[in-house]
């Protein structure tokens, strides 16, 4: 009995999903939308916005509490102040930190001698790194002012009234029971498409109808993956798109690659992989040329950058996509770009990609969560909202070299996603500072005392 | 994700606050940061745990800072309530306030005593204050410089000739530094 109303509930609902995946996969095909995203992301800002309301707020003698001691504070303390400044207008910091935090240790500008409270000044900014820094939260997922439903943003809101309760049970069934599965479907559906359209493409002899017939391709399957995720991505100046050349983006997920390849056809480059990325890798391969590289040659930089080289060096080919920060970071900033690609390119593309943290959290955080870990944790998320901004093609001036023009091209890519603009090394993600590190403030106390 | 180390007890949050003089927004607060900095999900920080963080690891006395946490727990871990309680000495000084004793100017002094006194003698020696000189200028300045500001510092403060200084010394040397504002940092709600 039970067995047959199952089998009628779901053949009651095979209609609708098929209907709905012909039309998402016959959007996806013209490149249009009918706006049926942009309205669900609108109604999501507005149940966001009711929640806030909900949410308790401390009780009000402890707040003022609070207050007061930090009244007291704020007028000694305008360093912490500039460095929040800092983070809420990100544009401002061109001029980015050299020395990390301790540039400021405020001993005055003139020089001074040696006293015994000196290690005082170390040790209120060891203290203030050790309950927030600008680094290591850049490795974990993003602060949200407000909850917005999804248990893993919970942290901080762990008092909840039971009407919003009742709702995030609510937005836990339809994420889960309704979204997931379609969404899934339709990622099904975009790899195949991918796979099998360069599988034909690949048959193709090199000529402009095969690099005309496989940017179509790689559009329509790119957009139906983007769908997969609900993906309400703006693009902004579109006018300054890579046609070919180098172009850069900072990087929050491997999501980020089928984000951009919505709009235009981009070469990859990276480590030849096993598995299922693998599969997608050689596929993507048999129709354009992009650069993989195997495990032993990663190696060599010489011939990383000699490949890469002569990639952009033919301008039949696509614009090579780099994500130079190496790793990927919160989407709250932008950390080191790696020197690499800037020096084999005086002129590169930036790209700037900023995700809207309240439908979901897009980083991926790679010491926690495996790829298909991620990729499930985002199509179960709200929706994928993001910007992307073209940035005018940046060129390397004249006696300047590489380490400057990347720190050049970062600081404008941060500007313009309203990113902070960091020049720590994302690598610290795993590792620890080089000792070396600690002879900048070293030197710079020592500047300041007078020795005689 | 469901393995995340266990939420904080209200129970507990007042403990601390009772402790500590934090509020129990900061003391949540605070925990996230603690539990975030608590890479494996043991509970606990490590030494390993503190340096991850690349502004304190470059710290020229970062291991000394780090060191305090450790003295603190007497133990190689250190927990929440040891973390919180050394935090508490960089609380702000607020002026009509007598129930909370941590951030007084006392024990802010001692968090700095404690910086320079390594084997926990109640006594700064003169190696002692080189060894510490020498970690905040690396190579910078010559050994026979740092020796003679080792020993014009000590001339200066030791009141009993005994070529150390003790904290009551340290405390007299001390006394035109405003060591309220120097020692206090902003916390967050």
């Amino acid at each position: 009995m039970g067995e047959q109303l199952l089998i009628a509930a779901l053949s009651f609902l095979f209609l609708p999903v098929i209907i709905v995946v012909a039309l998402v996969i016959i959007l996806a095909t013209c490149g249009t939308s009918i706006g049926i995203r942009k309205a669900y992301v609108k109604l999501m800002l507005k149940v966001f916005e009711a929640c806030k309301h909900k949410v308790p707020v401390p009780s009000p003698g402890e707040q003022d509490n609070d207050t007061e001691e930090e009244n007291e504070i704020k007028q000694d303390n305008t360093l912490s102040d500039a460095k929040q400044d800092n983070e809420d207008q990100a544009d401002k910091s061109s001029s980015s930190p050299s020395v990390k935090g301790l540039e400021q240790l405020d001993f005055g500008m003139s020089k001074k001698e040696f006293e015994l409270s000196d290690v005082m000044t170390f040790a209120k900014f060891g203290m203030e790194a050790i309950i927030d820094d600008t680094v290591t939260k850049r490795f974990s997922a993003e602060e949200l002012p407000s909850w917005n439903l999804l248990t893993r943003t919970q942290k901080d809101h762990q008092f909840m009234s039971i009407r919003l309760t009742a709702l995030w049970c609510v937005g836990c069934f339809v994420r889960y029971a309704i979204l997931l599965p379609f969404r899934i479907t339709i990622a099904f559906i975009g790899v195949m498409w991918l796979i099998i359209s360069t599988a034909f493409i690949g048959y193709l002899r090199e000529s402009s109808f095969k690099r005309k017939l496989n940017e179509f391709f790689s559009l329509m399957s790119f957009r139906i993956l983007c769908r997969a995720f609900s993906g309400v991505i703006t693009f902004h100046n579109r006018e300054n798109m890579a046609k070919n050349g180098i172009c850069v983006a900072n990087h929050t997920s491997p999501v980020d690659v089928i984000i951009l390849s919505c709009d235009n056809c981009y070469a990859m480059i990276g480590q030849s992989h096993g598995g299922f990325l693998g599969v997608i890798q050689r596929s993507l391969a048999r129709a354009t040329a992009h650069i993989w590289f195997e495990r032993s040659e990663a190696k060599d930089r010489g011939l990383v950058a000699r490949r890469l080289k002569s990639h952009i060096e033919d301008k039949n080919k696509l614009p090579v996509l780099i994500f130079p920060e190496g790793t990927c970071i919160n989407n709250t900033s932008v950390m080191m770009f790696k020197k690499g690609s800037f020096e084999v390119s005086s002129v590169i593309y930036p790209v700037a990609i900023k995700y809207d943290p309240r439908f979901g959290d897009a980083f991926w955080n790679s010491s926690k969560h495996n790829w298909t870990q991620h990729l499930l944790q985002i199509m179960s998320s709200w929706a994928l909202v993001c910007d992307v901004w073209y940035l005018p093609p940046m060129t390397k001036l004249e006696n300047e070299d590489a380490v400057a023009f990347a720190n050049r091209v970062k600081s404008e890519i941060a500007k313009k996603g309203g990113l902070v603009d960091l020049d720590w090394d994302g690598g610290l993600k795993r590792e620890n500072v080089k000792e070396s590190m600690k002879e900048v403030p070293q030197e710079l106390y020592s500047k300041m005392l007078k020795v005689d | 994700m469901g393995a995340r180390s266990s939420m904080l007890q209200e129970d507990e949050i007042t403990a601390i606050q009772k402790e500590t003089g934090f509020s129990s927004n900061q003391i949540v607060r605070l925990y996230s940061r603690f539990t975030n900095l608590d890479k494996n999900n043991q509970g606990y920080l490590s030494r390993a745990d503190f340096l991850r963080i690349p502004e304190l690891a470059i710290n020229p006395l970062g291991d000394r800072i780090v060191h305090a946490f450790f003295k603190e727990s007497n133990s190689v871990t250190v927990n929440f309530r040891d973390f919180m309680r050394v935090l508490a000495r960089f609380r702000p000084v607020k002026k009509n306030n007598t129930k909370n004793k941590l951030n007084d100017r006392e024990e802010k002094l001692r968090f700095a005593f404690k910086m320079y006194d390594l084997d926990g003698d109640d006594m700064i020696s003169r190696d002692e204050l080189l060894n510490v000189l020498h970690m905040m200028v690396g190579a910078n300045i010559s050994d026979e410089q740092l020796g003679s500001i080792a020993d014009r510092t000590i001339s200066e403060v030791d009141l009993d000739n005994d070529q150390n200084i003790s904290f009551e010394e340290f405390v007299k040397a001390m006394e035109r530094v405003d060591v309220e504002q120097k020692m206090s940092i902003r916390f967050l709600n």
